[in-house]
């Protein structure tokens, strides 16, 4: 048994220490906001928060994230109104929509550390999260705009 | 107002109309299917009253509209029910929109690609909305007993002015759905429309944003197994014999067994492929344990010689021989270069092409390469299937339902009216997921265990799988005469398995001596639609001819194109010219003006220009290149694009802004290659895909306004951008790129403080030439 908490939630799961966090997600606990995209840490889908920091969840062993604080899209905010998210809306990013959690949770990262990123800060952040529908002008914009909501609400 | 017969099937509406006469209607619940975390089982609103196929109302004015076609990130969940909306004056903010279930007879052809979604619902949608709001305002008027003709609508609205009686469509909806569908239907004008041309925000922004279960990978059913197939490492292999006794010992795993696709002389639906037919499935519990256990099975291979396929679909019934040669890339390189100076199929010839190349005082002859290429959809291949001896039900992420159901119900040896397929939201599709094999697969494993199964392709199975844009080669050719007019126009085109040529496009019917020609390979090499299908080739290497060719003349490449385009209004050489010339003069105009194309300001950049007609659209970009880091960078890129009426403008826009960055990135990067039959990329450390850093500051995008029925917007602004970037780079560099992708022939050299001079381009003079 192995003893996770996400989203301020615990579960106990019964897996293979090895298993990716990802696969326990989304296979053990039905959060399947984290998604599967390459499964070598190439593209961002599986980000989550281990303890505040941003992980591929894809390369990341379950046993690492045991008592430790994991955070999934699902959890970002508890109503779902994180300032990327409510900027992610406003800006209509999303194509197919199936790397926006990946995108959002490494943007959450950024956002946290750097409370007014430039452009140039945002390429470097994001860049290890492929959006194939090509959405990343939206993204620079959205994480702009949430910067912005982000400032007005603290 | 016009007014116009209605093209819905009338059965299905009368159909419908009884069924809510008879009671009231359920609402379709697939995502009830789907276990969700803290809601399970939270039910849908009851009491639904059908209005018609994609309309339902409920008595306290909840109104539903289904939408009927796959989405994959075209935004058709929101612009299909836009526009039955508009039609039925509800008020948007307040409709409920829903993925509609598979049901041709109701709610039509259910298919996405080619660029046909918002084009071939267009008119049914707009009648489904204007029938359902003639029906209401029918039903206020039998029960106020006045005429109808005196009853307005405002969003949900009906208003008897005379009597100042309002009610809302839910009060008359029951009513509404016994009244006979209208004969005669009146459509809106569209200068009166309120909610199409406007823009609304993506109806599922929130699940999206918020990580619902939305995608194929996200189904669930109690006690659903994971499978997954082990196919040949190269295409041209197939299984000799396994040994599965290890994976069997390890956790989770339930079954390893053998099963063919297709069984021996199966006739295929055109669209139906496959690349391997023996399946070598692993089947368990989670899908750690089937991934963990695959690499323990012991499979050994062997060449599949050449096989025999019977293909059905739209062409009729024909054999194919699939070669088994054991293909690499260099040698098809090879093989291809011999084919090019061999004859050709002729498919399209205006008046002397080859005396008109023997007098011209010059000749311009260039050839253009380019690979195949992955889908590389950021949600893997998988489907989901629970068949039973009597029913199935299959749901995941499919573009072409309608085309999968008839294969299917063979396959499984059910009744089409026994199968259920459930459209779930696609993580990218791209035309990947117009061919319905997957689907296939994921039943016929389900079948054979008697249990719910998620089949699931890895990356690694997606990539290396097949159904790539095919590989593509042309020689571009043009005569001068000695003022440097264009007399002759040659292209000769071809491919693995199949030539890229679109005959009757720009410029034929421009140019009065043409003549253009196709070729193929057969490969084993499976191939499919990949967005914007040959027109993603052609735009690339046409486009970097003409602005390669207007230097020639000494002429700006807008100019020379919008010439041309006059010449093929007032005068159009040949027949079954496939564009309109206007409008594909005016998205030049209109990109010209918007890029302050001569502006001085804008010198500092390499700037490329392209435009293509494609799938009833017209788009042209301008790039805008410098350098970053002693790389080329696109920085801005100005779009003009007629697709008719836009729907919802913003997200039209993303779809440009999209379709300009997955341009740019193949154009740079995109490439497949094979080594003795496997494919030498499998995941994205070895493909690349564009990337945030990559993608320009700023692309700008505008809309030609006018009044014609939307034509399609998904894949025309794709093609067009590989021509611009071409042509941008050499204005860079100074040397033409012939080889896509192009990022490895750029020439390896510091960054140019000062734009360098052009080199001329080396023309082939007619008299020099040997033969």
């Amino acid at each position: 048994m192995i003893t996770l908490n996400i989203n301020t939630k615990t579960y106990n799961v019964d897996v293979d220490p090895n298993t990716p966090l990802l696969w326990v997600l989304r296979d053990e606990l039905d959060l399947v906001g984290t998604k599967y995209g390459c499964g070598v840490a190439q593209c961002g889908a599986c980000v989550v928060h281990l303890n505040g920091e941003a992980v591929r969840s894809c390369v990341t062993k379950v046993s690492r994230a045991e008592g430790q604080k994991v955070v999934t899209i699902e959890g970002l905010a508890e109503k779902h109104d994180h300032p990327l998210q409510v900027a992610w809306q406003e800006v209509d990013v999303p194509q197919c929509g199936y790397c926006q959690s990946g995108q959002i949770m490494a943007a959450a990262v950024l956002l946290r550390e750097n409370k007014n990123p430039t452009d140039a800060d945002i390429d470097a952040a994001m860049s290890g999260n492929i959006c194939r529908c090509g959405t990343y002008l939206r993204i620079r914009s959205a994480i702009h705009a949430a910067a912005e909501l982000q400032r007005k609400t603290t | 107002m016009t007014e116009q017969k209605t093209s819905i099937n009338r059965r299905s509406f009368l159909k419908s109309s009884a069924l809510a006469g008879g009671g009231l209607m359920l609402s379709f619940t697939w995502l009830s299917a789907f276990k969700l975390p803290g809601e399970a089982g939270k039910p849908d609103v009851p009491n639904w009253i059908e209005v018609n196929g994609y309309i339902k109302i409920t008595a306290d004015n909840v109104i539903k509209i289904l939408n009927p076609n796959p989405e994959f990130g075209q935004n058709v969940m929101t612009s299909l029910p836009m526009i039955v909306a508009e039609e039925l004056d509800a008020d948007w903010q307040k409709v409920v929109v829903e993925m509609g279930p598979h049901d041709s007879v109701k709610l039509g052809p259910q298919f996405t690609g080619g660029s046909n979604s918002v084009r071939m619902y267009w008119k049914p949608l707009r009648e489904a909305g204007a029938a359902a709001r003639t029906m209401l305002m029918q039903a206020a008027a039998d029960t106020w007993k006045v005429p109808a003709e005196e009853l307005t609508t405002n969003a949900g609205l009906i208003v008897h002015p005379k009597s100042m009686k309002s009610g809302t469509y839910g009060e008359f909806a029951a009513k509404a759905a016994v009244i006979p569908v209208p004969k005669e239907i009146k459509l809106k004008d569209p200068v009166k429309f309120k909610v199409v041309r406007s823009s609304q925000k993506n109806v599922e922004g929130l699940k999206i944003v918020s990580g619902k279960p939305l995608f194929g990978l996200d189904y669930k059913q109690e006690g659903m197994l994971i499978a997954m197939i082990v196919h040949p490492p190269a295409f041209g292999m197939k299984l000799k014999s396994f040994d599965a006794s290890e994976a069997l010992t390890m956790a989770g795993i339930k079954d390893v067994f053998l099963q063919k696709l297709y069984p021996d002389g199966f006739e295929q639906g055109g669209f139906d492929t496959r690349s391997f037919n023996d399946m070598l499935v692993i089947v368990g519990k989670s899908t750690w344990q089937v991934m963990q256990a695959r690499k323990k099975l012991k499979a050994q291979w062997e060449p599949a010689g050449d096989i025999k396929d019977i293909i059905g679909g739209r062409g009729g019934k024909k054999e194919v021989i699939v070669p088994g040669e054991l293909e690499s890339t260099d040698a098809q390189h090879k093989k291809m270069q011999e084919f090019a100076s061999k004859p050709a199929q002729q498919l399209r010839r205006d008046g002397d092409p080859e005396t008109a190349f023997k007098n011209a005082a010059q000749i311009i002859e260039r050839t253009y390469n380019a690979p195949f290429l992955a889908h590389n959809c950021l949600e893997p291949i998988n489907f989901f299937a629970h068949v039973t001896a009597e029913k199935a039900l299959v749901a995941g992420p499919l573009q072409a339902p309608g085309w999968s159901e008839p294969t299917l119900a063979k396959l499984l040896n059910l009744p089409a009216d026994k199968i259920e397929i459930q459209m779930t939201r696609m993580g990218g599709g791209f035309g990947r997921r117009a061919y319905g094999h997957y689907l296939y697969e994921a039943a016929i494993i389900s079948q054979k265990l008697n249990a719910p199964v998620k089949l699931m392709y890895t990356r690694e199975d997606d990539m290396t799988y097949g159904i790539y844009r095919p590989m593509y080669t042309a020689i571009y050719r043009a005569a001068l005469d000695a003022n440097k007019n264009l007399v002759a126009f040659h292209v000769k085109g071809g491919g693995i398995p199949e030539h890229p040529i679109h005959a009757n496009r720009f410029p034929a019917g421009a140019v009065d001596n043409y003549l253009a020609e196709g070729w193929q390979i057969p490969s084993n090499i499976t191939i499919g639609a990949f967005r914007a299908p040959r027109s993603n080739f052609n735009a690339a290497a046409e486009q970097s001819f003409l602005d390669e060719l207007a230097e020639a003349m000494g002429k700006d490449p807008i100019e020379l194109r919008l010439e041309l385009l006059q010449r093929a209004k007032e005068k159009p050489v040949g027949k079954n010219n496939e564009y309109d010339a206007d409008r594909y003069a005016g998205i030049l105009k209109l990109v010209k003006e918007k890029s302050g194309w001569n502006k001085a300001e804008n010198k500092k950049y390499s700037r490329g220009i392209a435009a293509y007609f494609c799938h009833n659209s017209y788009a042209a970009h301008v790039v805008d290149l410098t350098m970053k880091n002693g790389q080329p960078y696109v920085e801005r890129v100005f779009s003009a694009v007629d697709c008719g009426i836009v729907v919802n403008p913003d997200a039209a826009t993303n779809m440009v802004q999209g379709a300009v960055v997955d341009g740019i990135g193949n154009a740079f990067y995109g490439k497949l290659t094979h080594k003795d039959g496997a494919a030498e990329q499998t995941n994205f450390h070895n493909y690349r895909i564009i990337r945030m850093n990559e993608a320009p500051k700023k692309v700008e995008v505008h809309f030609v306004q006018n009044n014609i029925d939307p034509t399609g917007l998904g894949e025309p602004p794709f093609p067009p951008v590989f021509g611009a970037v071409a042509n941008a780079l050499y204005r860079a560099y100074g040397k033409r790129l012939y080889e896509q992708p192009y990022g490895p022939q750029i020439p390896q050299q510091t960054m140019p403080d000062v734009k360098r001079k052009p080199v001329k381009s080396k023309l082939i003079l007619n008299k020099r030439r040997a033969q």
